[in-house]
């Protein structure tokens, strides 16, 4: 059964949709980063393991991959999470408590040994041919789809929202912001970054299953997988890192502005077209270093509680010397 | 598998070795001095194996000339991007640039692709004639790769120990503060250190092109190694770097006898996740 919407208005909801996936994935980033300081620029391995997952818990039975298991929707979209989760938790174990710069480095390697994984073992996901065929839910309907994201969305938000405030994101904002100080106040640091670290990994593979039911299809290369991680990384910094609504506001804003770089590049020569991509992911790089270096707290900035002397200001960062 | 087969993986274990060592110099300098993890290096390194290309396809330079070429690219770019970006957010938290440095990445590489272009190229045109040492076997190309990489590698052994320069950026690296309060130049001496890491890098690009193909992820997917490489030997430590580079290299190779050889980068990181876990501080301890 298909739906069909006039041009201009299912542009808009391909538009919106993919936006409210990335707020998904923003969201769990701040989680992250934002309200816990690990620097992870593997997200796309998360993503891809969400993704594939559902996939393979939801589709008819097939002789080609795992499963199918033709299991409904939201049982891909738990199973997916509980997968990312239970990895999150092994790797987590070994990296969590490394330096923020090790940590970086270490998610590099499991998104790459992910991707290689889906890759190379044509057993789990068809190998380079992927996963195609699948569904989504209620039915085809692009605009019930966007639907049923943005209530996911709205989900995520408020659950995230709530970690935040609650007494477990104030003990995250302390072992971010002075890890020895929460280890004195008689914290267990390491527990702390592991779940902010698995509450992460599991939204990201929540937001890879959404993303799988979108397009209906997943293999290795369909994610840009350091392209994917680096635009989410974008948006949470455009928004405002630690703040939730201005992980959802960048994720938005910039996915609106990556799809205009498109129209952009439509303007070029006809022999620059095949160098599209590149155009745009140089406008996004350029927009980063912007952001970085004229407003590095974002457009909707953390708040911050108001402490004694110490008023909400963004820019205590400046006593770091070289 | 017999001893021959294991030795043949040696061999080409020691030439990726050798690539990695020069890259992780780079890395390791950088970090010694600046505290700071440059995840555009590998991008620098396809950068300046595009430059050195442009020389050998547009002007049929010989690569001996091409390398210098490369290399004087890798340092402008390097130095560029620290005086247009890195500079001004020194004083921030080092995790900002980091996040800078990723974004950094993405921009060299979409330049490096809109010049050249995404299409595979290859420096070395036609059929190359083995050479036999006994029965291992082994191609012109590595000699020059290996032999290339332990010049350079030398030559900047020289560089730290005997220049004014060299023993300026040991003693920023040991000791930041009792550096400037001897009137060392600071700011001097971090712009030769991104030059410096930025010509090993694109020097590491170009062996690393001659040695498979040259495409615009070509450095990046070289980036996990390079880092496993500068972390296991010890973070900040150019010295490490080379014993790293060497194991990463031979390890790595070793692997392809029982693994699909696509699983070369995970066993690099299985290395470097086995040392952090063991000896964070890496096999000749790093500052922490």
């Amino acid at each position: 059964m298909t739906f069909e919407l006039s041009g201009l208005a299912s542009y808009g909801v391909f538009l919106l949709t993919l936006a409210a996936i990335y707020g998904v994935l923003s969201l769990a980033l701040n989680v992250q980063w934002g309200m816990t300081g690990l620097f992870n620029i593997g997200i796309a391995g998360f993503y891809a393991i969400g993704a594939y997952t559902s996939a393979i818990v939801t589709t008819p039975p097939s002789s080609e991959h795992l499963g199918g298991y033709g299991m409904p929707f939201l049982v891909g979209l738990l199973a997916a999470m509980v997968m990312s989760g239970l990895i999150a938790v092994a790797i987590g174990v070994i990296t969590i408590s490394l330096r923020s710069d090790y940590l970086s480095i270490a998610s590099i390697g499991i998104a790459e040994i992910v991707r290689l994984i889906f890759k190379n073992e044509d057993w789990i996901g068809n190998g380079v041919r992927g996963i195609a065929g699948i569904q989504r839910p209620i039915n085809d309907n692009p605009l019930v789809y966007l639907g049923v994201v943005l209530v996911i969305l709205a989900l995520v938000y408020l659950a995230i929202e709530q970690a935040r405030k609650s007494p477990w994101g104030r003990v995250m904002r302390a072992v971010r912001e002075n890890e020895l100080g929460a280890q004195a106040a008689g914290k267990n640091v390491f527990r702390f970054r592991l779940e902010a670290f698995v509450l992460g990994s599991v939204v990201m593979g929540l937001g890879g299953a959404l993303y799988a039911h979108f397009v209906g299809f997943v293999s290795p290369e369909a994610f840009e997988p350091v392209f994917a991680t680096f635009l989410v990384w974008v948006m949470l910094i455009a928004g405002g890192s630690g703040s939730n609504k201005g992980a959802v506001l960048g994720a938005f804003l910039i996915w609106i502005v990556w799809s205009g770089t498109e129209l952009l590049t439509n303007l070029l020569p006809a022999g620059l077209t095949t160098q599209a991509s590149a155009v745009r992911v140089l406008l996004i790089g350029v927009l980063l270093q912007v952001i970085l270096l004229r407003r590095p707290e974002g457009i909707l900035p953390e708040e911050r509680p108001h402490v004694g002397a110490s008023p909400a200001s963004s820019n205590e960062d400046e006593d770091e010397a070289v | 598998m017999d001893f021959i087969d294991l030795m043949q993986l040696v061999v080409y274990g020691l030439v990726l070795g050798s690539i990695l060592t020069l890259g992780a110099i780079g890395v390791s300098l950088l970090f010694g001095i600046l505290r700071f993890s440059n995840f555009a290096h590998g991008d620098i390194m396809t950068f300046g194996a595009y430059c050195a290309f442009a020389m050998v396809s547009g002007f049929h330079a010989p690569i001996w000339l091409a390398l210098p070429v490369g290399m004087i690219g890798g340092a402008l770019v390097s130095v560029a991007a620290d005086q247009l970006v890195y500079r001004r957010l020194r004083r921030t938290q080092p995790v900002i640039l980091l996040i800078s440095s990723f974004g950094m990445a993405l921009i060299i590489r979409s330049i490096a692709q809109l010049i050249w272009g995404p299409q595979d190229r290859s420096f070395v045109k036609g059929i190359q004639m083995p050479i036999h040492l006994g029965d291992i076997v082994v191609r012109p190309d590595h000699l020059w790769i290996f032999g290339g990489c332990i010049s350079i590698v030398v030559l900047v052994h020289l560089f730290l120990t005997y220049t004014r320069m060299g023993k300026a950026m040991r003693a920023m690296s040991d000791n930041m503060d009792l550096a400037r309060v001897t009137g060392i130049d600071a700011e001097k001496v971090i712009i030769c250190t991104w030059a410096l890491g930025g010509a090993l890098a694109a020097a590491a690009g170009v062996f690393l092109a001659m040695d498979s193909r040259l495409t615009p992820m070509m450095g990046w997917s070289a980036l996990l190694p390079i880092f496993a490489a500068a972390i296991l030997g010890g973070f900040g430590k150019p010295y490490g770097a080379i014993l790293g580079g060497m194991i990463i290299g031979v390890v790595s190779e070793l692997s392809t006898a029982v693994l699909p050889s696509a699983y070369k980068p995970a066993v690099a990181f299985a290395v470097m996740v086995i040392m952090l876990i063991v000896k964070p501080t890496g096999l000749l301890g790093a500052r922490r």
